[in-house]
């Protein structure tokens, strides 16, 4: 680990004031970026805990929550409201990592955590576009079985590993953001970055802004909603392919639905093609299929993750298939 | 029965002392006994210290004004180091010391495990940083001593090195190209033929021929490697996280050009080993850096470092052929295959070991061959060659039992062999039958139907499976013990022996309790010190063997010791050692059980306050008569989503022929996690090495996966504890037999659920969609 020295601001503008130096970078529990630092791979100067800002669970005027970025993720996960109106999320929290880690992770650095890619991880040992910018990618042609065959591109091919994000895609929610110079809002889905050829660069946030909450809309329809999350154990372990939904069936033909899907893309990722192809179409298991299969129209499988769109077309099904049966 | 019912009951009835050798004749008269410590399920010793962390590892040790050590590592498979750049480290704060090829003090190189030269224990023969060489990727170019431990390591981030690489091979495919050479263990070829076994597989009625891989593994003990160490003049004391105290001990000796005596390796807790913590580069390199900077160091290796430095599982690739009668009997049995290591050390991974032992067979032709890669050493990795063996081997007999439509239990017991195929020895014991049927009356094994894939709940496809276990009874040579026995009716026990978590102390505890006919509670054992008796191994699950038979030596000579004090008036004056019995806290004579006396009266009779007596076990000729070995019937059900391919275990139980059970407790804790294990074997466990560097890429427990909580069922075992009276106790030990069998039963469960075989391990999702 190299040397930094550390801040702990009781406010967002002590802490925006702060985070405006070079080399200073936020701190949620550190589950992330404490590791990585251990790697040498990230390397501030300025650590700016940010857990002692807001982390409350909020009812917002439209009907909808606004979760405060300190919020850990434990804390999601058993909120009630959450459980009863958008239970995706807190099953989507409670299948990531293990229970310490998720009482110590916060939701906005949930949001920013970094791929788990094999070759970014191995600072010492192997190229890496994301770590190190025109460095060349190790894992095109080498381990890839968790990568991605969404969104990738020829410089980077690594997956956004969190599952929390994929279900707050499917949620509609808003990031809400603060720099010095005031606030914005961020459609989730637009937070992340495809990597195209700046894989390094991997969300909209310029340097020094600080993520302060996340706003869910009232969603009905997320009241019957599921994740479900495939991996290679039956916990802690990252996900091969997981399926963030919500149906509304009416008289058997889809009204509404929201699907996100983790594991398969560098972001999380909004199957918007497939809910398109599911809107005001009859719920049937073929037209579950039919709208998984649109999404992976243009994947790109490399070496070893060729399974990776078969099997997300298989949960995908079998998940719309659930919502829309009893 | 609770934790010590029985445990403190002395034996009433008088007990001889054990044979003065293993190889027929007089099995030991422990085995005889019921009801009092020995099988009791007492609680470990040192349960309580562990659970309250007063347990000190060698990580834990303080040591006055200590250094800590942080290593860089090579990131090339092959070549030269052409430029070390240590100026940036060395100006870093805290550093005490960068030490490289540069600097570092020669030394002697040291036999390597297995290496013809007796003793060995490190994991190659390679030389430890003398020069400029890289042997595999990975390989440690420099060690850093820093004031604490974030400071070293800060440093040793920034040590720079480049390379002129040369070419290496690290393709197993290239390796396999390449040819290699005959495998041997011990200098014995691994291989075996009898008959004309390809011909009477292609005249056979019915046969399976097919081909099965098991990946590269490593070590992922709780504990990660590490050793506290401090110089004193040439006296090196280290506290080390080892199951070969005394072969460390020698070793150091060795590299250093010091008297054996003057290394003192302590090793009284060791959080588990698995085949690992023998030696490796990074405590003799403690060592070194300990010398040139004249304090004492710590060398905690990170999990990364542990990745890097001790080896693990070597990758498998195995051909097994079976060719058989209809009536199910073989007429040919093939397992042949390769399996990747390096030149320079002598560890195989010796896969047909079950074929040698488990069937009888028309014909046999068994061969290992290795494949050389450029890489770090193989090394042993729990029950290695049965584990991975009984896989391809047991899976075979699962394909052949549908082929010919005969239950699997069936065909395996109908081939069940009167001697030992390979050698042709006697089995010592032997009741694979009773286990198979007590297991699979218990799992309820009855009702399998055996067509594939047939049965659903929901998505989840559920199937069940079985599979053999077996793993070789050995005894290792060196045993020695020290037996002291004081006026207060105290015993101890000096072994150079080892604790990793297995219950060592608490199962030598009671078998001494037993031959004294003392209280559980009046015996200790001592053992993790290179200073104290024989050269123990706690590893090829033979040390309760090597433990059990040199306290029997010392016991001996401490009952012809007692003899001695007792005078012509004493009730025992005048009998032999065979001649008297322990009973009730004291000797009486067999002949004539009245004629007692207390240990405390013959020590006050001949003005004592304690009496001690060290011995030698013999050398274990038993093993020229008999074929020993344990066995066991492993049972398992799964269920495996249909639309997903991930398998669930649901249910296990092993049923095993283990010889008899010293510890009820700590030998169920023994077997489950050896199934644990093999549940990583079969569904999980795969280091990834880059073919492209040679470099392990998912060195950390968040990218290499043991099994989580989740991934374990209700796990049941049962023994048919029937002894073995060629062996001390009438024990096997038990460390290896609970891994083996293990993914052959889950491969075979999955497919009786699926109807897919998978022949290549981990099975891993992918591979049931
Ligand atoms: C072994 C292991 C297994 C795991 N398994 C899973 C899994 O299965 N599924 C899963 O989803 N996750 C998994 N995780 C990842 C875990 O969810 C993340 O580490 C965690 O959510 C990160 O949150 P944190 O608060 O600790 O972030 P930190 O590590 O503190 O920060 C992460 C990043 O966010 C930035 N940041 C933090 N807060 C803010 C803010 N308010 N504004 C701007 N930037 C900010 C930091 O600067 C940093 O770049 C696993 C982690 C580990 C170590
Ligand atoms: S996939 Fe992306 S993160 Fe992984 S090595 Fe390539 S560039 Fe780096």
């Amino acid at each position: 680990m190299i040397p930094f020295t550390y801040a702990r601001p009781t406010n967002a503008e002590d802490a925006l004031r702060q985070g405006a130096a070079a080399g200073a970078r936020y701190l949620g529990g550190g589950t992330n970026l404490v590791d990585l630092m251990r790697q040498t791979i990230e390397q501030p100067g300025l650590l700016i805990d940010v857990t002692g800002l807001p982390g409350a669970i909020e009812e917002t005027p439209d009907g909808g929550l606004l979760i405060g970025a300190a919020a850990r993720n434990t804390a999601v996960a058993e909120h009630r409201a959450v459980r009863a109106r958008y239970p995706m999320l807190a099953r989507a929290i409670v299948a990531g990592a293990s229970g310490q880690i998720r009482n110590m992770a916060t939701v906005g650095g949930n949001l920013l955590q970094r791929t788990r890619c094999l070759y970014f991880y191995d600072h010492a040992g192997s190229r890496c576009n994301k770590r190190v910018p025109g460095q060349g990618c190790d894992a095109i042609e080498g381990f890839n079985r968790s990568h991605a065959i969404l969104g990738t591109s020829p410089a980077c091919v690594a997956t956004h590993p969190s599952d929390m994000c994929v279900a707050l895609a499917a949620l509609d929610a808003v990031v809400h953001i603060r720099s010095s110079g005031g606030g914005r809002t961020v459609p989730l889905t637009d937070l992340h970055r495809l990597p195209g050829d700046h894989p390094e660069i991997e969300t909209v946030l310029e340097p020094g802004e600080l993520v302060t909450g996340i706003a869910l809309p009232a969603l009905p329809l997320a009241a019957r909603s599921a994740y479900r999350k495939v991996r290679d154990r039956a916990s802690y372990a990252f996900a091969l392919v997981s399926v963030a939904a919500a149906l509304e069936v009416e008289g058997g033909t889809v009204r509404d639905v929201r699907l996100a899907l983790g594991g398969v893309a560098t972001k999380p990722w909004r199957a918007w093609r497939a809910e398109e192809a599911l809107r005001s179409r009859p719920a049937t298991a073929e037209n579950f299929r039919a709208a998984a299969e649109a999404e992976f129209a243009e994947a790109r499988p490399l070496r070893d993750n060729g399974f990776k769109a078969a099997l997300a077309v298989r949960t995908t099904t079998a998940v719309l298939e659930e919502l829309a049966g009893g | 029965m609770t934790a010590d019912a029985g445990a403190a009951r002395p034996a009433r009835v008088a007990i001889a002392p054990g044979p003065d050798g293993w190889a027929g004749g007089e099995p030991d008269p422990l085995i005889r006994r019921r009801g009092g410590p020995l099988g009791a399920p007492v609680s470990r010793v040192d349960g309580g210290l562990k659970v309250r962390g007063a347990a000190r590892f060698a990580a834990e040790v303080p040591l006055a004004s200590m250094v800590y050590a942080a290593l860089a590592f090579s990131t090339v498979a092959r070549g030269r180091i052409v430029r070390l750049d240590t100026a940036a480290a060395e100006g870093a704060p805290g550093v005490v010391l960068v030490m490289t090829y540069r600097n570092a003090p020669r030394m002697t190189a040291v036999p390597a495990l297995l290496s013809p030269a007796p003793n060995g224990a490190m994991g190659d023969e390679l030389p430890i940083m003398q020069d400029d060489r890289i042997h595999w990727n990975g390989q440690p170019i420099a060690v850093v001593l820093g004031e604490t431990q974030e400071q070293a390591g800060h440093a040793a981030s920034l040590i720079e090195a480049s390379y002129e690489a040369e070419p290496a091979v690290t393709s197993f495919e290239e390796a396999k190209r390449r040819g290699g050479e005959q495998a041997a263990y011990a200098g014995q070829p691994l291989s075996l033929q009898a008959g004309d076994a390809e011909a009477a597989l292609s005249a056979a009625a019915v046969k399976v021929d097919a081909v099965y891989r098991t990946p590269f593994q490593n070590h992922n003990a709780i504990e990660p490697e590490a050793v506290t160490l401090a110089w004193d003049g040439d006296d090196l004391t280290v506290h080390d996280s080892t199951r070969m105290v005394s072969r460390v001990a020698w070793s150091l000796a060795q590299a250093f050009g010091l008297k054996e005596e003057q290394v003192h390796v302590s090793s009284p807790y060791v959080g588990g080993a698995f085949g690992s913590k023998t030696l490796w580069q990074h405590t003799v390199l403690a060592a070194a850096a300990a010398r040139l900077a004249g304090r004492p160091v710590r060398m905690a290796l990170s999990r990364e470092g542990v990745y890097r430095v001790v080896g693990g599982r070597a990758r498998t690739e195995q051909r097994v052929a079976i060719g058989a009668q209809a009536d199910g009997r073989f007429d040919a049995l093939i397992h042949t295959g390769a399996m990747a290591k390096i030149r320079r050390n002598y560890v195989p991974e010796p896969f047909i070991s079950p074929a040698m032992c488990l069937y009888a067979a028309g014909s046999l032709k068994l061969d290992v061959r290795a494949v050389y890669l450029d890489m770090l050493a193989n090394t042993f990795m729990r029950a290695p060659g049965e584990s991975v063996g009984s896989f391809a081997l047991e899976s075979a007999i699962d394909e052949l039992a549908e082929r010919i439509g005969m239950d699997p239990v069936e065909l395996r017991l109908r081939n069940e062999p009167a001697a030992d195929p390979g050698s042709g020895k006697p089995f010592s014991s032997r009741h694979l039958a009773e286990a198979y049927r007590a297991g699979a009356e218990r799992f309820g094994w009855a009702s399998r139907d055996p067509r594939p894939g047939g049965r659903r709940d929901g998505e989840w496809l559920t199937g069940i499976g079985c599979a053999t276990a077996t793993y070789p009874h050995l005894r290792f040579p060196g045993g020695a013990a020290r037996l002291t026995l004081s006026k207060d009716g105290q015993a101890r026990v000096e072994v150079a022996a080892h604790e990793m978590g297995m219950g060592t102390a608490t199962a030598q505890a009671q078998v001494t309790a037993e031959r004294l006919g003392l209280p559980l509670e009046q015996v200790s054992v001592a053992y993790g010190e290179s200073s104290f008796p024989g050269v123990f191994v706690a590893g090829a699950s033979q040390q309760t063997a090597q433990i059990g038979a040199a306290v029997v030596a010392a016991h001996r000579a401490l009952v012809a010791e007692l003899l001695r004090l007792c005078g012509g008036d004493s009730p025992l004056a005048g009998l032999g050692v065979d001649q008297v019995g322990a009973r009730g806290g004291g000797l009486c004579s067999l002949a004539d059980p009245r004629r007692w006396l207390s240990y405390a009266s013959i020590l006050d009779g001949g003005d004592r306050d304690e009496i001690s007596a060290e011995a030698s076990a013999p050398p274990p000729a038993e093993a020229e008569h008999w074929s020993m070995h344990s066995f066991g019937a492993d049972f398992c059900e799964v269920r495996v989503s249909a639309v997903t391919g991930e398998t669930r275990v649901s249910r296990f139980l092993g049923s095993f022929d283990c010889g008899r059970v010293i510890n009820a407790k700590t030998a169920a804790s023994q077997l489950r996690g050896g199934i644990i294990m093999g549940l990583g074997l079969a569904l999980m466990e795969e280091t990834l090495i880059d073919e492209r560097s040679g470099r392990i890429v998912n060195p950390s427990l968040a990218e290499y996966h043991v099994p989580a909580h989740a991934d374990v069922p209700e796990i049941d075992v049962m023994w048919t504890d029937i002894p073995d009276p060629h062996a001390p106790m009438g024990a096997h030990g038990i460390g290896e037999i609970g891994i083996t069998g293990v993914a052959a039963a889950v491969a075979n469960a999955i497919y009786n659920a699926t109807g897919t075989r998978v022949r290549d391990l981990p099975i891993t999702p992918d591979k049931l969609l």
